[in-house]
């Protein structure tokens, strides 16, 4: 007899999605100056969910215009004042969350469970504990009269759009700046939707200001000559023409980018742990992690045992319907995401890797992806250097810590890493010697808006979370 | 008062512990404020910068892996060795940078004191910017400061030897290796400072000095994919901009110009900052009890 | 006395060194990760017919148990009747796996329950605490077997496991194993809040099998701390690895804390996810539990109807 889970989806009418929206600016939706929409999709059906204006140059320059002129008196409110719209947010956030747990796996494909269990939780988390700092920036560490940098132009990934809006936001309002945001071209909705939980925290006009759009409107933000911030989380390419495009600016700029995680498990690792680990670090959110654990880097003398166990581990996981609350594996967020993923790993069997997928039927319509695992890569491989962003392990193997920690290490990138073993002093040791910005030992893909996040290398630079946090928007 | 005949120094660049002449063999002519001959400085070429990198590449694990106690040590060592030479530098800065013997020596003071101050960092820094982040669940979390790498420093043009120990000391004393371009006009208090740094314990390859024109080196040193971060201080807007196009390509942390009223002024935190990577670690702490099997 | 260990690790049980080398040399068990695994297990949405199966399968998993001082023969009748046909308005419901009775409870189960498929469980070995002499605990057992059990759950001497003094533990499961003679089914009861740590369930999940178990069960039911999602995960783990290292299966029972419907379901879904499906079935894993019953008959009702059921519409014994 097989126990055979009955669907179990979570309702979609918590949410009401118009079939059209508007950029918020000066705290009013509005057209484009040009009328230009775009259409968002659901990846996991590839239906259309709403039509959406999509901003140009002249839609930023009126944002931009209209945080600059909220800043003045964004700014002069006493730190209390602005801290008590952070916590009212923090409230409606919590309030909406499973309306905005629904939105957000609908425009961007991700299993409900983590939109409902992580996403959402970490997104009223942080507005709650950049609230409290709001009226205690001068015991920040950041001198006794820190003052904010002014309009903050942000530009965020579809990979967890709501979470990505929380980390840009609520730090900058937290410290005084006002914002305008652009939201990835195909998740903007979650975003539009936070635009009326500022308007239902009554949060003055013009504070924040979001621009749909593609790429274009984007570089249109950071170019523009009245932004004083420039944060920017996503791809490593991007944030490298983002720093030459503010080169010679006094434009202050922090980027999070991509990464290709080592993910290190030692012979003397809590096994069945480790296994949870790998696959917590390389499947959540189907892989489209920046942080994800995407290298395994597994000793030698317990690699059958341990990749036995990750396979039928894998078999257990449940690709499908991502409004389904038992749904392990959703869709890749773009059919342009998959067609990349896709790519890369006809790459790596090209090159030689060995490819497994555990058996899964792929829904016909919408963007899916296998969870693939490669064995036999080698630090040659593409696959072993380049970010897949998708839910392809890739692993290789290694006979001593040295060598562990040389092969984490040999990589452009520099955001995350893992170790499993039960030995207190070879983590320590390790973790030390990684050039990553976030090391979870024993633990992986975990988060918390007290914990700073960011890279090293070319994963990018300052550090999102936590007091740090702070910097990134402070005039110091 | 006899004729003797001076022995000249011969300026050489400070590399990997050693003190070659400029690859090129290219020497400039460097006079004082008034336009007399002091002397010839080498004229460090891209292959100059280029063994620069790699002296402080590898310098670097040891460095940033050593002690800040150690460091601490060193770096009040070259206090110790500066102060001995102090008629040296106050003549060379007095020539340099046109000062009378008096605020020469006003200046070369508050060089040593300078790195007396910055020794007494290194064991402190992390304290003041990391510590435990109270996170919401069972895992201890940790964020410590960790320097960047190797970092290209292009020392003031103006405050040769002041300006250029305030640049260069925060960024060793958090444990990175430097390469430091000395002012294109003044290098010889920087060059001597090499000397100095060979007799304080600083191990070879930490700090590198290099002279000659600022462009010309701090070019290839901006693009170098092994170089993590740059100081731009030394640059003109111009100059400063181009470097940080070129630093974007491996995403260098750029320190840019900032306006300088008094090097004397005692220097924040800032300079020592912006050459520190945050690193966050987790551990499980152990479950909080619930299940009765907590361990 | 013979070893029954499995061939693959025979070597393990030579010696008190080499049996505590081997158990010592089992993976670690990260707390916190085991747990959240069996949380994150415990959100599983199991609804409309996969709940119907569910609650069949729970039911028809359940040792239903009276383990009270003051049980009395009517008692024990009561409870066998209960265990035959758990709702008498619907002759569909599955009867439960066994009634778990004292030993000198056995007979007046055994003829509760007689031909039915519901079997006698006796709790022996000086139960709970297992503090008695061998000879004592070996007759215990003795006892209950020749009375008519068909299953038998013993303690194990868990001042003996903490000292590490595995061998002695060991020989003691061996010798019970023995007096449980052909027929008797034995359950190792571990009591697992006892034992404090994950790494000690661990290495005692291996014990009890390498001594022959035929289940391994958490807890008695007696003390703070009994059966809980962490801990039978930990022990589905161990289950899992010995079969795929030895080829002999053994079966699972938390006891115990399992008192709705909801929680019996979860646990379910750590055997799919875990043990995997060879495990979903009577013979291989159990509820020891009381209360539990009543709440998956009314959760039945619900499924049936359509209404929420209450206490007064299914048997209170």
């Amino acid at each position: 007899m097989v126990f055979e889970y009955a669907p179990a989806p979570e309702s979609r009418s918590v949410v009401d999605i118009a079939p059209s929206y508007g950029l918020f600016i000066d705290g009013e939706f509005t057209e484009a100056a040009d009328g230009k929409v775009f259409k968002t999709v659901s990846p996991a059906t590839e239906e259309v969910l709403s039509e959406i204006a999509q901003a140009g140059a002249e839609d930023v320059d009126r944002a931009v215009k209209a945080a600059r002129k909220a800043f003045e008196k964004w700014s002069a409110l006493p730190g209390s004042e602005r801290a008590k719209y952070l916590f009212r947010i923090a409230r409606i956030i919590q309030e909406r969350s499973r309306e905005l747990a629904v939105l957000e796996t609908l425009d961007n494909g991700k299993p409900i469970k983590e939109t409902r269990d992580a996403d959402l939780p970490l997104v009223a988390a942080h507005f709650f504990y950049y609230a409290g700092w709001a009226d205690k920036l001068e015991h920040a560490g950041y001198g006794t009269n820190p003052r904010p940098l002014g309009v903050a132009g942000q530009v965020i990934p579809w990979n967890f759009p709501l979470l990505m809006l929380a980390w840009k936001i609520a730090p900058a309002l937290a410290t005084g700046n006002t914002v305008v945001l652009k939201p990835a071209e195909t998740t903007p909705l979650s975003a539009l939707f936070f635009a009326d939980i500022c308007r239902q925290a009554g949060l003055p006009k013009g504070v924040v200001n979001i621009l749909p759009g593609y790429g274009d409107t984007g570089a249109a933000l950071v170019a523009h000559p009245d932004v004083n911030k420039v944060a920017f989380t996503g791809s490593t390419a991007v944030g490298k023409e983002i720093a030459k495009t503010v080169a010679g600016t006094r434009k202050k700029l922090t980027l999070e980018l991509g990464g290709k995680g080592a993910n290190i498990v030692f012979d003397d690792a809590p096994i069945d742990q480790a296994v949870e680990g790998i696959v917590n670090g390389i499947f959540f959110n189907q892989g489209q992690v920046c942080c994800a654990g995407s290298r395994l880097l597994v000793q030698e003398s317990i690699q059958d045992e341990l990749l036995d166990s990750l396979k039928r581990r894998l078999s257990t996981l449940r690709l499908g319907d991502p409004l389904d609350k038992n749904t392990d594996i959703g869709a890749i967020n773009s059919e342009e995401q998959l067609a990349r993923i896709t790519t890369l790993v006809e790459q790596g069997e090209a090159e030689g890797a060995e490819r497994w997928s555990p058996a899964c039927e792929i829904p016909t319509s919408g963007y899916w992806f296998a969870p693939t695992l490669f064995t036999n890569v080698t630090q040659a491989h593409r696959i072993a250097r380049d970010e897949i962003f998708g839910p392809v392990l890739s692993v290789l193997t290694f006979r001593t810590p040295d060598e562990a920690v040389a092969k984490a290490n040999n990589t452009p990138y520099g955001l995350s890493a893992g170790i499993w073993t039960e030995k207190g002093s070879r983590i320590l040791a390790v973790a030390n010697k990684l050039r990553a910005g976030v090391v979870w030992s024993n633990t992986f893909n975990k988060f918390d808006p007290t914990s700073p996040f960011g890279g090293y290398k070319e994963s990018g630079f300052g550090r999102e979370g936590g007091r740090h946090g702070l910097e990134a928007y402070l005039d110091v | 008062m006899s004729d003797r005949l001076s022995v000249f120094k011969t300026y050489k660049l400070y590399v990997g512990g050693k003190f070659p002449r400029s690859e090129s063999g290219r020497v400039y002519e460097v006079t004082d404020a008034k336009g007399k001959w002091l002397a010839n400085a080498p004229q460090s070429s891209r292959k100059d910068a280029r063994d620069a990198v790699v002296a402080a590449r590898k310098a670097f694990g040891g460095w940033a892996g050593a002690t800040a106690y150690n460091r601490g040590q060193v770096l009040y060592r070259v206090a110790e060795m500066l102060e001995g030479r102090r008629e040296q530098f106050v003549r060379e800065v007095s020539d340099a940078e046109g000062l009378g013997k008096s605020k020469a020596a006003a200046v070369v003071d508050a060089a040593v004191d300078r790195w007396v101050w910055y020794a007494g960092w290194t064991d402190k820094i992390a304290q003041v910017v990391g510590g435990g982040n109270p996170v919401a669940g069972p895992y201890f979390n940790l964020s410590s400061p960790e320097p960047t790498g190797v970092v290209a420093i292009l020392a003031p043009q103006e405050s040769s030897f002041l300006g250029l120990v305030s640049v260069l000391a925060p960024v060793i004393a958090t444990g990175n290796t430097a390469i430091v371009i000395a002012s294109e006009k003044s290098p010889l208090p920087a060059l001597s400072l090499g000397e100095v740094l060979a007799t304080s314990d600083v191990p070879g390859g930490v700090v590198n000095v290099l002279s000659g024109r600022t462009a010309e080196i701090a070019a290839p040193l901006a693009a170098h994919q092994d170089v993590n971060a740059i100081d731009l201080a030394g640059a003109d807007d111009v100059l400063a901009k181009e470097l940080e196009i070129a630093a974007a390509d491996n995403l260098k942390r750029v320190l840019r110009p900032q306006p300088v009223d008094d090097w004397a002024a005692t220097p924040g935190i800032d300079r020592m900052t912006a050459f520190l990577e945050t690193k966050t670690v987790w551990h499980p702490t152990g479950s909080l009890g619930a299940s009765g099997s907590s361990y | 006395m013979p070893t029954t260990a499995p061939h693959a690790l025979a070597d393990v049980t030579a010696s008190g060194s080499t049996l505590r080398r081997f158990l010592h040399g089992l993976p670690g068990v990260d707390a916190v990760g085991l747990e959240a695994r069996a949380a994150s297990l415990g959100t599983r949405s199991i609804k409309t017919t996969a709940k119907a199966y569910a609650i069949d399968l729970a039911i028809s998993m359940v040792d239903l148990t009276t383990l009270e001082g003051a049980d009395t023969p009517g008692k024990v009748r009561a409870l066998g009747a209960k265990a035959v046909h758990p709702d008498p308005t619907d002759r569909t419901t599955p009867a439960t796996a066994a009634v778990c009775v004292y030993p000198d409870m056995v007979a007046t189960a055994k003829e509760a329950v007689a031909g039915s498929t519901v079997k006698v469980a006796s709790v022996a070995t000086a139960f709970p605490a297992g503090r008695a002499a061998l000879s004592v605990k070996l007759a215990d057992v003795r006892e209950a077997v020749a009375a008519g059990a068909d299953e038998i759950d013993m303690v194990i001497d868990r001042g003996a496991f903490l000292a590490g003094n595995y061998l002695k533990v060991y020989d003691e499961i061996t010798a019970v194993k023995e007096a449980c003679g052909a027929s008797a089914r034995l359950k190792v009861i571990f009591e697992t809040g006892e034992l404090s740590t994950y790494d000690n369930i661990r290495r005692a999940s291996w014990l009890g099998m390498l001594a022959g178990a035929d289940f391994i069960k958490t807890s008695t039911g007696k003390v703070a701390v009994n059966a809980t999602p962490a801990n039978t995960l930990l022990m589905l783990e161990a289950v899992r690895d010995f079969r795929a290292q030895t080829g002999v299966q053994v079966g699972v029972k938390p006891a115990g804390g399992i008192r709705t419907s909801k929680d019996a379901i979860k646990f379910l879904v750590l055997v799919n996810e875990t043990a995997g499906e060879d495990w979903l079935d009577n013979h291989w894993f159990r509820f020891g539990a009381s209360s539990l019953l009543n709440d998956l008959l009314m959760q039945r009702q619900k499924l049936a109807t359509g209404r929420y059921s209450g206490p007064d519409y299914v048997t209170v014994d």
